[in-house]
């Protein structure tokens, strides 16, 4: 679409509007952007640096052929959409004039300002963007590692492993036990573990009524608790049960081949398991040098250029975007002002104001959606939403509000993918 | 898909000109950038606002329309579900400048 608007309109009328724009600033034609990770970070960034200047040259290095989206996993889980419309390919990015390479990022050279792929490729940038988005801290809980996520999956990065999950609640008897075991924080998604627990009872209430959802939680407290719990009653009752940390839910140990969950002092024996890590930044972004102590990335948080190493940008999960949440709405809205500050710096132009937005829908049945939101500025040390705006749903919305906001949801999805991969 | 934007490209080059040449420089009255407003308005409305869900498109309304919209949503005068939550994010002049924009833009 802007292909068309934009693109032919700017090959049309680029060297008019490039000479009447007020200012002496130069171009950035010609200069070269990697972009590594084609998630919702990073494709977007690929995206919209090309849309902001399309003489820029863009790169984008993701191993993977297509991507599959956390954000409606939960909703694959719980039978409302097929796998096909959650997972989406590149060929949207090629189109908008992005290089698109299928490879393996090994490391970074700084200095040299140079991406290395498995591949045995060396690709330069003048601009660097990192959007790896997260790995499991896997020494954590014991007894789940990598191998054991084979058995029992965490399904929190979105592919096979939600694939395996699925099949799992499939095979499993009526009268089954389901465990969920939500991470500490800060992790990817923070509403995503208490939707899943509805989409996988909203499965099991059609199909296998007699089961339980048991959420072993190492929280006190989860993002949109309030309404979660409103739909639980509404709908699940006796079927969903939370345990918090403070009345033992934390898992700290986990027997894969019996799919037993251990707590301090309890073993639940599950019939599906899904544990769900702990989590840091990609281990490419610590390989890189990228990350602090916490695991995660800082950078300046008004061009989100790392504070270790210069040209080099990091937005998505793996940064440390102070006061918005790890999601993939905040990554999009993260890159969009991400890929203009770049597109600014290489034309020699001061960086603009940041303004992001994050909007979050969680399913709690497929009629019945919630949302929070927020339209963030940046202050002294942190993001924070701008007074009066945003928030959640309000509680008791009714029927009505419910079902407007499911279907937004879907019309998020539908736009944000296309916005992002189309 | 394409079809507003492009229908309306020649007649739009001209107002998009116009908007290339009066686009706020970067850090304009403390504002952002418009270019960054607007963008924050794709992921639920669609790449250059037009929406492939159910969601409304934002590109076949005058920037007096959506400015009027997006101020009786802020104000509450609109009902909605989740725009009102969103509009009171934004001064009158980034209302303004983003109506402005998208409307130039898409020829309306």
């Amino acid at each position: 679409m802007f292909e068309q608007s934009r693109r032919n309109f700017l090959a049309t009328a680029g060297a008019v509007s490039a000479l009447s724009l007020a200012g002496c600033a130069g171009t950035a034609g010609g200069s070269r952007v990697v972009v590594v990770g084609g998630g919702f970070g990073g494709a977007t960034a690929a995206k919209y640096v090309k849309w902001f200047d399309p003489s820029v040259d863009v790169t984008l290095i993701e191993p993977k052929a297509a991507y599959t989206t956390c954000p409606f996993s939960n909703a694959f889980l719980g039978g409302v959409v097929k796998f096909e419309t959650i997972t989406h390919t590149y060929a949207g990015l090629a189109k908008h004039g992005v290089t698109v390479m299928q490879d393996m990022v090994t490391n970074v050279d700084p200095a040299k300002k140079m991406v290395m792929t498995a591949g045995g490729k060396s690709v330069p940038y003048d601009k660097l963007i990192m959007s790896p988005g997260i790995d499991f801290r896997f020494d954590t809980i014991e007894g789940y590692d990598a191998a054991a996520a084979e058995i029992v999956p965490h399904a929190w990065k979105a592919g096979p492993q939600t694939q395996m999950l699925r099949k799992q609640l499939e095979a499993m008897d009526d009268g089954g036990l389901v465990i969920i075991a939500p991470p500490p924080n800060p992790f990817r998604c923070p509403p995503g573990p208490y939707e899943r627990a509805c989409m996988i009872a909203h499965y099991l209430k059609a199909n296998k009524p007699k089961s339980k959802v048991l959420i072993l939680d190492a929280k006190d407290k989860f993002s949109k608790q309030g309404l979660f719990e409103e739909g639980w009653n509404l709908y699940y009752k006796g079927l969903i049960e939370w345990v918090p940390a403070a009345k033992d839910g934390t898992v700290k140990g986990v027997n894969a081949q019996t799919r037993t969950a251990i707590t301090e002092f309890e073993e639940h024996k599950a019939d599906v398991l899904n544990v769900i890590p702990a989590q840091r930044a990609n281990l490419i972004a610590a390989k890189v040098g990228l990350t602090d102590k916490s695991g995660w990335c800082p950078v300046h948080l008004n061009t989100f250029e790392s504070k270790l190493i210069p040209d080099v940008h990091v937005i998505g999960d793996a940064a440390i975007a102070s006061g918005m949440p790890k999601s993939g709405n905040a990554a999009n809205t993260q890159a969009k002002v991400c890929a203009k500050v770049v597109v600014d710096i290489l034309a020699g132009k001061q960086p603009g104001i940041p303004k992001t937005t994050n909007t979050c829908y969680s399913l709690i049945t497929p009629d019945h959606g919630i949302s929070v939101t927020a339209v963030y500025e940046l202050g002294e040390k942190s993001y924070g939403g701008v007074k009066g705006s945003g928030g959640l749903t309000p509680k008791d919305a009714g029927r009505e509000f419910w079902k407007q906001e499911s279907r937004n949801a879907r019309g998020w999805y539908a736009n944000i993918s296309e916005d992002i991969w189309g | 898909m394409v079809r507003k934007s492009r229908l309306h490209l020649a007649l739009g080059l001209a107002a998009g000109i116009a908007v290339m040449a009066l686009a706020p420089p970067a850090q304009a009255d403390g504002m952002p950038d418009v270019k960054i407003l607007v963008s924050n308005c794709f992921n639920c409305h669609g790449t250059d606002g037009i929406s492939a869900g159910v969601i409304d498109s934002l590109d076949e309304l005058s920037a007096k329309r959506m400015a009027k919209a997006l101020k009786e949503f802020k104000s509450g005068d609109k009902a909605s579900t989740i725009m009102g939550r969103i509009a009171k994010g934004y001064s009158d002049a980034e209302i303004d400048a983003i109506a402005g924009y998208l409307a130039a833009v898409n020829g309306n």
